[in-house]
């Protein structure tokens, strides 16, 4: 860690505790967003690492890399890993650097917990990942393999790995209700006086949004994993049927909570959006009210459609109808949305800084995510697309092209506010027109992968899918190589390297946090701010 | 500023250049042998046609906006914020009714349609077979001929270690496809011994879960002769990817031969009742090789990939009946 972080202008009047202990014991706002990122970044390489080798492994039929067994392990920690370790935690961070400085609040309103909330992340990571490095050195079986889904029975049946799983869950759902709590009372109780809820930043309302939906579900996947546990140790019967129970009850508890997760992941991008789009296109938000009622129907919306993820279960007719026509519903309020960022760069005077490059990649990228989307919606068509290629290249459209282009974006975009210095405009537009390769490379092959009958999840294939497979797998590793630019960008001015930045920043960048210097001092608004 | 221009076309044609090498268009489903497959094809098209389009004009308004309002040519920002004019408000609902039209009316009617005829399998159904899954083959019943076999997968492990395989039916190859009348309405009940497993078969337009201690059903109406494959569609262990699913689909008299063939072996099979010690060794060997070989070898100590997990030094994963 360079002093340039760590040091922020801290003042040690107070006598706090300095080195490892202090970021032990913090309890500021900013120095808990900060782990919070480092840690998402730590696992976002860790889980493009696990990336890198599904595609390598894929990269042509009869290939030995992995064995089957490690092939499910590994495609297990990756999902699990990039949505609870990398995604989850990064957004977080941003909502606690961010969200005191854009209401005018001296910090979080429950700093300890704050504290507990991150703190509780590290071991959950560890007691997932563990089972991995020790089946590498020869201890166990390895960790769980059951994909990230955890579909019983055969996460019944699975190894310790899934209790390893189990167990990281508990911890993770732990921290996010913590830290939801915080973000719902400070944003209700910490504003600067004059800003009414409709004067927040869309930044806030979105992960005010987010935290109700995490606050919602998370408790469904915990039962759910707690029943799991009692199935596999406790002699229950959940999800046997010899026993009375039934494995599709694991399916509902697990999407009731998977499928808001989704949108928990999406709306803290989706309002970073709408501070970029601005500054960028010099020009005030389109259809503010619009998108604040937007993000509460999709959040309503969200909780009621969760089994379009299992038409092929078996579901009667009535189910079938009514999770396909709900699903259809939720692109209206998505589509409002779509409006609304289009429309703030409508008639603006845009230039093409990498935040803005990420935002508008995001705005492509995602739309293809949201718009097949809609085709999976289909009740009967999803029995081609459900479990093959074409759901997996859909999903990483909605979540590499939305959530994480969205926090790239997020993170070019505020970086200099939080170190002080400007990143490297050069390499992020490298970074950008990289990834942008890579990425349509690597996942516009699963398209048609999954049209022609790829089922997702296995180590080797048949021969006719050989050639997108290779294209596929040259396209990640182009995807995650760029990545290293990211790093080293954001290496550079964490050190202390880069031309400084002004308070400002960008200009036409609007927000309370801008009128605070770079880097804004550890503690900020000792005196309120009054909005008017 | 040309330098980005080339570089989103040299992106565009990197991502399609490869599709190009096929000559089948690389957005359409394996060729629909079914009524099931037929209606889903066309709903693929439309959908596919519609977000195409929807996409494009998106993308349009993106370009054109990165074009005309940069700030570079001197473009001064407009200041609304939001539609004033009641044209403007017309203009605004305009995409989002437009959106609602086609979830609910170019996409949910014959969506609709497609549903209440999938869910209709047992209308005028000839010959019920019921599936199997198990980790990992499938074991086929035609319960009212009494005929009931199991189906594994055969790809030689010379292929499967070759590194380059040249089997062109690699992985999608089994010892006994199920038989299946074409013209007829078949229906399809499906279970599970263990874990959920799902049976798919692109040419068929069908992917049925198949739950443990339930039943589910589908139905397929093949129409012509052929063999069509597909594999499992959910994650079930170590051998998930090597339990693939063929049907072969014969004529009505091709069946009935088929048929009474099959019934005649299971009858000879029955009505044997002692058997020497070489017949018990001989039908041990072949049980061994139906049942046991997919995950033990004969030593009973290393096991073959996929399966490197050796018997003698197993923590074998506990399992449930
Ligand atoms: C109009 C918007 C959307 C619609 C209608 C939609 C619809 C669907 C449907 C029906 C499925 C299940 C398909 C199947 O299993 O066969 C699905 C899967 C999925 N979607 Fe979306 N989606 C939309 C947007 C999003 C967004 C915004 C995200 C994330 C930010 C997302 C992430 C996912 C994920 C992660 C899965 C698959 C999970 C898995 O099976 O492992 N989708 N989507
Ligand atoms: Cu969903
Ligand atoms: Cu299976």
């Amino acid at each position: 860690m360079s002093s340039a972080i760590t040091d922020f202008g801290h003042h040690d009047a107070h006598g706090e505790p300095r080195g490892l202990l202090r970021w032990l014991t913090t309890t500021n706002h900013k120095d808990i967003g900060i782990l919070y990122m480092l840690f998402g970044l730590t696992m976002f390489l860790l889980g493009g690492f696990f990336a890198e080798l599904i595609r390598g492994q894929l990269i042509h039929p009869a290939n030995h890399l992995l064995t089957p067994e490690l092939y499910n392990q590994v495609i297990t920690l990756h999902g699990l890993v990039m949505v609870f370790g990398a995604l989850m935690p990064v957004t977080a961070g941003f909502a606690n650097y961010l969200v005191p400085l854009m209401i005018g609040a001296p910090d979080m309103a429950l700093p300890r917990l704050n504290n507990w909330g991150f703190w509780l992340l590290p071991p959950a990571a560890i007691v997932l990942v563990l089972p991995f490095v020790l089946k590498l050195i020869g201890i166990g079986n390895g960790p769980v393999d059951t994909g990230w889904t955890m579909y019983a029975p055969l996460s019944v049946q699975g190894g310790p790995g899934v209790d390893f799983a189990i167990f990281a869950i508990f911890l993770l759902g732990a921290s996010s209700l913590m830290a939801s709590i915080n973000i719902v009372v400070t944003i209700f109780n910490l504003r600067a006086p004059g800003m009414t809820l409709m004067q927040m930043p869309l930044f806030v309302w979105s992960w005010l949004m987010t935290s109700f939906l995490l606050i919602a579900v998370f408790p469904a996947l915990i039962a759910g994993s707690a029943m799991l546990l009692a199935d596999r140790h406790f002699g229950t019967h959940f999800f046997s049927a010899a026993g009375g129970g039934d494995p599709v009850l694991w399916e509902h508890l697990f999407w009731f909570f998977g499928h808001p997760e989704v949108y928990i992941l999406l709306f803290p991008t989706a309002g970073i959006m709408s501070h970029i789009l601005p500054t960028f296109a010099r020009k005030p938000v389109f259809g503010y009210r619009a998108q604040v009622y937007s993000y509460w129907a999709i959040a309503a919306l969200s909780v009621v459609v969760w089994a379009h993820h299992m038409f092929t279960s078996g579901m009667p007719v009535a189910g079938q109808l009514y999770f396909m026509y709900s699903t259809m519903l939720i692109s209206v309020p998505l589509g409002v949305l779509f409006f609304c960022w289009m429309g703030t760069i409508w008639q603006g005077a845009l230039s093409f800084e990498t935040p803005m490059l990420f935002a508008l990649g995001y705005i492509v990228l995602f739309g293809i995510g949201g718009l097949t989307g809609l085709v999976l919606a289909d009740a009967v068509a999803d029995q081609q697309y459900h479990n093959s290629f074409f759901l997996v290249a859909h999903f990483h459209y909605a979540l590499f092209g939305g959530p994480i282009m969205g926090v790239i974006a997020g993170v070019y975009y505020w970086l200099p506010k939080m170190t002080g210095r400007m990143y490297s405009e050069r390499l992020g537009k490298w970074h950008f027109w990289l990834t942008m390769i890579g990425f349509n490379i690597t996942f516009m092959s699963q398209f048609f992968l999954g049209v022609a009958g790829m089922p997702r999840r296995i180590p080797d294939y048949a021969l006719q899918f050989a050639p997108l497979n290779m294209v596929s797998s040259l396209g990640a590793f182009l995807l995650g190589a760029s990545q290293l630019l990211l790093v080293y960008n954001i290496a550079r001015a964490a050190a202390g390297y880069g031309k400084p930045a002004t308070n400002e920043v960008w200009d036409g960048a609007q927000g309370l946090e801008f009128t605070l210097p770079s880097p804004p001092p550890h503690h900020t608004f000792e005196e309120q701010p009054v909005v008017t | 500023m040309i330098k980005q221009r080339k570089l989103i076309l040299g992106s565009t044609c990197l991502t399609l250049v490869p599709q190009l090498a096929f000559a089948r268009n690389p957005f359409e489903f394996q060729t629909p042998v079914t009524p099931i497959a037929r209606e889903t094809l066309y709903v693929h098209d439309l959908f596919l046609t519609i977000i195409a389009v929807l996409f494009s004009v998106g993308f349009g308004f993106l370009l054109f906006s990165v074009i005309r309002y940069r700030a570079s040519r001197g473009h001064r920002p407009a200041l609304f914020s939001a539609p004033r004019t009641p044209l403007q408000w017309a203009l605004s609902a305009l995409p989002i009714l437009t959106l609602v039209v086609i979830d609910y009316i170019v996409m949910g009617i014959p969506a609709y349609h497609a549903v209440l005829t999938l869910a209709n399998t047992r209308e005028d159904a000839a010959l019920v077979v019921k599936v199997t899954g198990s980790q990992w083959r499938w074991r086929y019943d035609y319960p009212d001929q009494g005929i009931s076999f199991i189906s594994n997968l055969s790809t030689s492990q010379e292929q499967r270690d070759s590194g380059a395989p040249t089997d062109p039916n690699y992985l999608l190859e089994v010892d006994k496809p199920l038989v299946l009348p074409v013209g007829k309405k078949v229906r399809v009940l499906l279970t599970s011994t263990d874990v959920i497993h799902a049976w798919w078969i692109p040419s068929f337009g069908i992917k049925q879960d198949a739950v443990p201690g339930f039943l589910r059903e589908t139905w397929v109406k093949i129409d012509r002769p052929g063999i069509y494959r597909g594999q499992c569609a959910e994650l079930g262990g170590g051998g998930h990817g090597f339990m693939p699913i063929v049907v072969e689909a014969k004529a009505q008299p091709d069946f009935d031969k088929w048929l009474a063939d099959a019934q005649t072996a299971a009858a000879q099979a029955a009505a044997v009742t002692t058997l020497s010690k070489p017949e018990l060794l001989k039908r041990g060997q072949q049980d061994y090789a139906t049942y046991c070989a997919l995950c033990h070898q004969p030593t009973g100590l290393a096991c073959r990939a996929p399966f490197r997990r050796s018997l003698a030094a197993s923590r074998s994963p506990r399992r449930r009946p």
